[in-house]
């Protein structure tokens, strides 16, 4: 396939490899801040072939995991509602609430539907407008373009049955609160691909530049990720801390502006909750006042929420990169894809579920 | 004219005749009476006559001249959209246990049928289901010998459901299951994965692309008997359709007790079914199949099956995907095209779209 066939080359990863080992003399530690990344370093066992010097540190970026409990319990109650369907990308449904999922809303009568595109829950809305349309909006700056098209498209057609949950996140703020924490490991970075395709890399250079930590734009694929490490590694080693594009053939440094307009256009900065690791400021998109007859939130009282986390659960610690998912004392005995205690354990984009499918044997070994 | 003025209609002051062709399944097509009757003799009897089946009892008899066991299989079937590119749940059914049967390395002799129609489904449409079964019957050589209908009412199925069990016997007795793969063993796969999922997947019009991909069903019990032919020893055949390839070599190591080792740069994938997954997050190794067959085979016979089955129609893509070895012991571990290792796991709960 191409532009994929390409990128997955034995030979090509060879050399890639060959020149890591040659460049690294220190012992580094990176963290990929995309759970796409995790998923495709342990789908391909990029770790395995790297040098014993460089340890990956899986970063939040997986917006299942990272959804915060309030909003998922939120998203089940509004679910359970009668009259209401709920449209959810398909991995939210099997995310832990405190102690439902969205599957078990299913199996007691709740309508839950998976959409592939939020556009599609609004042509649910269209085709059902005795009923509440609902999109779980959740995402990193990926998603938000498609996410906010359809609250755009629900106004121009004039749906009133039509509203969003919005669990927007972004990098940036997640990325200073790691590196403010005084116990960051995280030396250097890989940023997330298709986040910057959307906002370029721009607002990368302060953090570079205040925590003097290379950031290197990486891909996805097995060259690309490589190479990424490849480009930190050389800085680490030089000792230089630059904002560099390893994804050229997709992002740019402004990114995609009319895209970025239609975000500034619908959407507003807030505070976030990150689930498992708390409230970062600013860290989030939420909806402007004028778009508030689009807000879940708003149209459906859903108080009375309590929430409750596994006690057992590590999931906060994975995801700023403080432990990984064997350290964890329930990983792949209380904690499993099929019964998860955390969301990291759910989605394929999940530190937890990625060890689980990808490594366990790696633990078995040890 | 007022009301008073208008002439009585004569068609009020007769009884109405029942409707007897109906484009729709009714309840009373359900009813065991007339309407039953019609529905077999109009919908199933023209498509499916066999001795067995027009003897018109409540049991069909099947004479076979083989002592020794049988070999029996079930299947329930429930798909959507019920017809797709490649098949349909008719073709689906038959074939699904036809295979079934045949992966023992049996000679299946004759199916069982029963389907469970729901109010409102198109006559037409389950005519065209029926007669597909009938051919994918016909390609098989296994008569549908028995059957049964039920009705339910609207909204209690999803147009048509079909439960099929089917039989088979032995003429030459083999040593094959999926507890019996050996360290040293060579695997093999018969063709391209993932092609049925995808095909159903797409034909539900609920993704934004269409795929050109044909759902592979097809009744694979000629290509078993020919591979037995060449290659008697063979340890285990077995259909990766739900789960897919990953889950149902997990199946076999767990039950052998053995690791199998596949190579990622081996297995064949068509390049519309490898670009549909990578769209939606899945993994061609974890999608359905329904006309593919692993075989398992000690390494002295393995070119002589894979020889055979490559001059198969439904084997034409088959190739060498990997290796029993003894550890560890009830593991699958990938060989990544990049070189590296990892477990192959099994699939857990529904395959579900990633979010990007």
């Amino acid at each position: 396939m191409k532009y994929l066939d390409e990128f997955r080359d034995a030979d090509l990863v060879k050399i890639v490899l060959d020149k890591i080992h040659r460049v690294t003399k220190h012992p580094w530690v990176i963290m990929e801040i995309c759970g796409g990344q995790t998923h495709s370093i342990m789908q391909n066992g990029i770790d395995q072939l790297l040098p014993p010097e460089i340890e990956l540190v899986h970063g939040p970026g997986c917006p299942v995991c990272v959804t915060s409990l309030e909003l998922v319990d939120k998203a089940l109650a509004i679910a359970s509602l009668p009259n209401v369907i709920m449209c959810s990308y398909g991995d939210m449904l099997r995310v832990p609430g405190s102690g439902k999922d969205l599957f078990s809303i299913r199996a007691s009568g709740g309508q839950v539907k998976i959409v592939y595109s939020p556009l599609d829950a609004v042509k649910i809305a269209q085709a059902n407008p005795d009923k509440e349309i609902v999109f779980f909006a959740v995402g990193f700056e990926t998603t938000a373009p498609a996410n906010l098209m359809s609250v755009i498209q629900a106004q121009s057609l004039g749906l009133k049955n039509f509203s969003v949950l919005v669990s927007q996140v972004t990098v940036p703020p997640a990325m200073h609160a790691i590196l403010a924490s005084s116990e960051n490991r995280v030396q250097g970075f890989l940023a997330a691909g298709h986040v910057c395709s959307v906002m370029g890399y721009h607002e990368y250079l302060p953090i570079a530049a205040k925590y003097r930590i290379p950031i290197v734009v990486t891909g996805f694929e097995p060259l690309d990720i490589l190479n990424g490490i490849l480009m930190t590694v050389e800085q680490l080693e030089a000792g230089t801390f630059e904002v560099q594009n390893g994804y050229n053939r997709v992002v740019s440094k402004e990114g995609n502006l009319p895209a970025q307009a239609l975000i500034k256009k619908v959407y507003m900065q807030c505070d976030r909750n990150w689930r498992g690791i708390g409230m970062i400021p600013m860290s989030g998109w939420c909806l402007r006042p004028e778009y508030v007859e689009f807000d879940a939130e708003t149209r459906f009282s859903v108080e009375n929420i309590k929430t409750k986390e596994s006690e057992i659960c590590i999931a906060g610690q994975i995801l700023q990169g403080i432990k990984k998912p064997p350290q964890c004392p329930a990983f792949g005995t209380l904690c499993t894809p099929e019964a998860p205690l955390g969301a990291t354990m759910v989605s394929s984009e999940g530190a937890c579920a990625a060890y689980y499918r990808f490594a366990r044997y790696e633990k078995e070994k040890s | 004219m007022t009301a008073e003025e208008r002439p009585a209609s004569i068609q009020g002051a007769v009884c109405p005749m029942p409707l007897r062709h109906y484009d729709k399944i009714v309840m009373g097509h359900g009813s065991g009476g007339r309407m039953t009757q019609d529905l077999i003799t109009q919908c199933f009897a023209p498509y499916l006559s066999n001795p067995a089946l027009d003897a018109g009892n409540d049991y069909a008899t099947l004479s076979t001249n083989i002592n020794g066991p049988l070999a029996v299989s079930t299947d329930a079937h429930i798909v959507s959209p019920l017809i797709f590119p490649g098949g349909d749940i008719g073709k689906l059914a038959v074939c699904g246990t036809v295979n079934d049967v045949a992966m023992s390395g049996a000679v299946p002799l004759g199916l069982t049928a029963s389907f469970i129609l729901e109010e409102g489904l198109s006559t037409q449409t389950l005519v065209e289901i029926v007669k597909s079964m009938a051919e994918s019957a016909l390609e098989a050589g296994v008569p549908i010998v028995a059957g049964d209908t039920k009705v339910v009412e609207r909204g209690k199925a999803d147009g048509l459901f079909i439960s099929t069990a089917g039989i088979g016997h032995f003429p030459k007795i083999f040593a094959i299951g999926g507890a019996e793969a050996k360290p040293g063993d060579v695997v093999l796969i018969s063709g391209t994965l993932g092609d049925h999922g995808i095909a159903v997947l797409t034909a539900r019009g609920d993704l934004a692309f269409e795929t050109q991909v044909k759902s592979d069903v097809a009744p694979l019990n000629h290509m078993i008997q020919q591979i037995l032919a060449v290659a008697p020893h063979v340890h285990v055949l077995r259909d990766p359709t739900r789960g897919g390839l990953a889950t149902t070599l997990n199946e076999i190591a767990e039950q052998s007790q053995v690791n199998i080792t596949i190579d990622e740069k081996t297995i064949p994938v068509k390049p519309a079914v490898q670009t549909a997954c990578e769209m939606l997050g899945f993994d061609p190794l974890y999608v359905a199949n329904e006309g593919k067959l692993i075989v398992i085979v000690p390494e002295n016979e393995a070119d002589a099956a894979l020889a055979i089955m490559k001059k198969n129609t439904y084997g034409i893509d088959a190739c060498r995907i990997g290796r029993v070895i003894e550890s560890p012991a009830g593991r699958v571990l990938l060989k990544t095209q990049i070189g590296a290792t990892r477990v192959l796991d099994v699939m857990a709960g529904e395959i579900l779209p990633r979010i990007c």
